[in-house]
């Protein structure tokens, strides 16, 4: 088996089969193992920073308190939970080799993670400049932006990702039959998106009661 | 000895280097520095990591002579607060986790029959962000003090309980490169911990099920889990400090409504499982050299691997018995208790286990066996005055005296430093291609053993009679004196111990005999290639039909593989 084959987006596996019988020693894609390990430490991260959150509901000794300044960020919420959907899109496209389709529904999750970067600032400009809820106000602005930036820094790592593959399918740089190095990112956007469903409902659903 | 058995298949030509000047300075920096091979990274993790020991094993000398007589005058107490602060960062974070690293670095890919690990540039990434971790935290000895001139190393403890660490009351920038540093340190674990798993999950060679992966193998699949499970609070923690620090955000502010417990409980959820990210490796060690040095495969095989799951996942529900001074709810005290009285029922069983594979084996007391039977003896110590800690009234009496010293030593010197010793005198062989000098090695167990009872043996009565860890100095008249003195002249009768250890490492490199691929007639993989092994470890990947490979090969008309 020639280096070009293992390049060429060879299963895992076959790396493990110098013979090249292609008997059924079978192991796990390296690519999807790796992925699976970085959302699971993640995950624990973001777990710290939600308890962290709830902890510190109702703890704030001054104002301003979640209930009188969170407004349900609807139209972003609409625009990151509906990047998943179009990152599907894109994904089937792929696998049709409909390389106009993948980058018009590539490029339509961009457009709405954008978005949501978009909305996040003016939300924030709102609380800081309007509602003098800044990090350091009380408790509640510290875990709120902490909890939320957390989440932020992920959609603009997500973002950065999801260019570079665009970019370089644009360029002709990927070939057709790169699906799974495509396949991860979309796994981290996926995941990054049910962040959000975990942060939207603790921040804007629990805590707007306090 | 039986090398002349092992396949030749498994064994691949000794690669030749033509037209390289080897060993000119550049030439060995530029490759230490390029290198992506996941045996010079393993050899560069357990290098620095032994580095990293000795300086903060002479901060430990300098305190323990402070310590030596009664109103010591030798440190001041800012410097002794820096020193013990520094001690125990860098001996966690700079010297058993790299250590640990190092071993699943160098020998996971050849235990799996593989030629590196899954991505050896995410692997030379660690490293180095392990390494720049550990200057940076030095570092803070020059530039701590700042532009406030206050402060110079971090002097907050190894666990850095706010509000110390507030801006209030840790001046200058000491607690910003420990926080700093640790974080660094946790992003360069992680990238490590998940190399582990991919390597073992999907790396394997043909054959290698997960009912025939090496014990040694399978427990650091279990750290790398936990790594991956237990660092990111750690982060967390820190991510949250340097907020406070620098942007004045309120979480462990307690004047602003935050709280001060909810760092303890964030630290020691990272922490406890940190206890068995270290200890595991300990464990790994032993399961390999046990079986070989009794001549006996191990006793119990899927016990061992139940009682490691059982362990990590029992690990991350005992954080707060560090915390039963704290004041919490009966309930909590109760819950705590009970959970870490259970991990010690995984934990006997590996004891029990390791005996039963000595029981009726033909023992060869070589190097690497005599440090895991002195591991035995010391653990079992340490866990017993483990299990007492566990009860929280016993705990109220001596949460913070220098029992717990006495105890955590026990645990990391007792246990996990006599198996990091043991597991580098067996793979010695391995990695450099000579035996070590086993009268110097005679001589650093002795020594050391003798020396490290004697310095931590009477810390548990110096604690007993009420004294408390971390004090600078002390009067006379308390009862404490003797103790004092002799856990003092212990670490005098360590030092040479520690000099012939490492003079045996250098002195065996040059002029050690030559050790062949396969001395102690073991039975992994890695003893199937020449010593130390070609770059790409095996010409062909092996196939493997047991548990013991080696044995197979050296036993045809008796193979396991037909007993499994």
């Amino acid at each position: 088996m020639s280096a070009e084959h293992l390049h060429a987006g060879e299963p895992a596996h076959m790396i493990n089969d110098p013979s090249g019988t292609g008997s059924p020693w079978r192991l796990p894609s390296q690519r999807k193992a790796g992925m699976i390990c970085l959302i699971v430490t993640e995950s624990a991260l973001f777990t710290i920073f939600v308890v962290a959150y709830l902890f510190y509901m109702g703890r704030s000794l001054n104002g301003p308190y979640p209930g009188e300044v969170l407004e349900f960020p609807w139209l972003g919420s609409i625009a990151l939970f509906s990047s998943s959907a179009t990152i599907f899109l894109a994904e089937i496209m792929l696998r049709r080799v409909n390389r106009f389709g993948f980058l018009l529904w590539w490029g339509l999750t961009i457009a709405l993670g954008a978005y949501f970067i978009y909305f996040t600032g003016t939300e924030w400009m709102h609380l800081i400049y309007g509602k003098n809820l800044t990090i350091s106000t009380n408790v509640f602005g510290s875990t709120f932006y902490a909890l939320v930036g957390l989440h932020l820094s992920h959609v603009f790592i997500g973002l950065f990702l999801l260019s570079t593959v665009w970019l370089l399918t644009l360029l002709g740089k990927i070939p057709q039959d790169h699906h799974e190095h495509i396949e991860m990112v979309s796994w981290y956007w996926h995941f990054v998106d049910a962040i959000w469903l975990v942060v939207v409902t603790v921040v804007y659903f629990i805590s707007v009661r306090y | 000895m039986s090398d002349t058995i092992v396949d030749e298949n498994f064994k691949a030509p000794e690669p030749e280097r033509v037209g390289e000047e080897r060993g000119s300075f550049t030439r060995i920096a530029q490759e230490l520095v390029f290198t992506v091979d996941h045996k010079k990274l393993g050899l560069m993790y357990i290098g620095s990591g032994l580095l990293f020991f000795v300086v903060a094993g002479l901060m430990a000398t300098m305190m323990r002579m402070q310590l030596a007589f009664p109103n010591g005058k030798l440190l001041e107490p800012d410097v002794f607060n820096r020193l013990f602060t520094m001690h125990g960062t860098a001996m966690v974070f700079l010297v058993g986790m790299p250590i640990i690293f190092g071993f699943a670095n160098y020998l996971i890919p050849l235990m799996i029959g593989t030629r590196d690990m899954a991505f050896p540039r995410l692997n030379a990434f660690g490293f180095w962000v392990f390494f720049f971790s550990g200057l940076l935290l030095y570092f803070s000895y020059l530039a701590g003090p700042g532009l406030y001139a206050a402060g110079s190393a971090p002097d907050v403890g190894w666990f850095a309980y706010s509000p110390l660490t507030a801006k209030a009351f840790s001046r200058g920038h000491s607690t910003d490169y420990w926080t700093l540093s640790l974080l660094m340190g946790g992003i360069g674990s992680i990238a490590t911990a998940i190399n582990i798993i991919v390597t073992t999950l999907c790396l394997r060679c043909k054959g290698m099920t997960l009912g025939r992966l090496p014990l040694f193998v399978w427990m650091f699949l279990v750290v790398a889990f936990l790594v991956i499970i237990a660092m990111p609070p750690l982060s967390a923690c820190q991510i949250m400090l340097i907020l406070d620090r620098y942007l004045d955000a309120k979480f462990f502010d307690t004047q602003a409504g935050g709280s001060a417990v909810l760092w303890q409980h964030f630290f020691w959820i990272f922490g406890h499982p940190e206890v068995y990210i270290l200890m595991l490796p300990g464990f790994a060690v032993a399961s390999e050299v046990i079986p070989v040095f009794s001549r006996k495969p191990i006793f119990g095989y899927p016990i061992m691997v139940a009682a490691t799951l059982m362990i990590a996942f029992i690990s991350l529900s005992v954080w707060a018995h560090h915390m039963f001074t704290v004041g919490m709810t009966s309930l909590g005290n109760t819950f705590f208790a009970i959970s870490t009285m259970i991990i010690a029922i995984p934990t006997g069983i590996k004891i029990f286990n390791w005996l039963g594979t000595m029981y009726g084996g033909k023992i060869r007391f070589d190097l690497p066996m005599i440090f895991c039977i002195g591991f035995l003896f010391q653990f079992l110590i340490a866990g017993l005055t483990g299990v007492m800690l566990s009860v929280a009234p016993f705990d109220w009496q001596l949460s913070d005296s220098y029992f717990v010293v006495a105890h955590f030593h026990y645990v990391l010197i007792g246990g996990l430093l006599y198996t990091i010793f043991a597991g580098i005198y067996y793979w010695y062989p391995k990695a450099f291609g000579r035996m070590p000098s086993k009268k110097l090695g005679h001589w650093h167990f002795w020594l050391f053993t003798i020396g490290f009872h004697l310095t931590f043996g009477p810390q548990h009565i110096a604690g007993i009679l009420g004294m408390p860890r971390r004090i600078f100095t002390y009067e006379e008249g308390r009862g404490w004196e003797v103790w004092n003195l002799l856990s003092s002249i212990g670490v005098l009768i360590q030092i040479p111990g520690i000099l012939c250890f490492v003079i045996n490492l250098i002195y065996s490199y040059f002029k050690g005999k030559k050790s062949g691929d396969d001395p102690w007639d073991a039975w992994t993989l890695e003893w199937s290639t020449t010593s130390p092994p070609p770059e790409y470890n095996f010409a062909n990947l092996p196939e493997v039909k047991s548990r013991r490979p080696l044995w197979d090969l050296k036993h045809p008309e008796d193979p396991d593989w037909k007993f499994e």
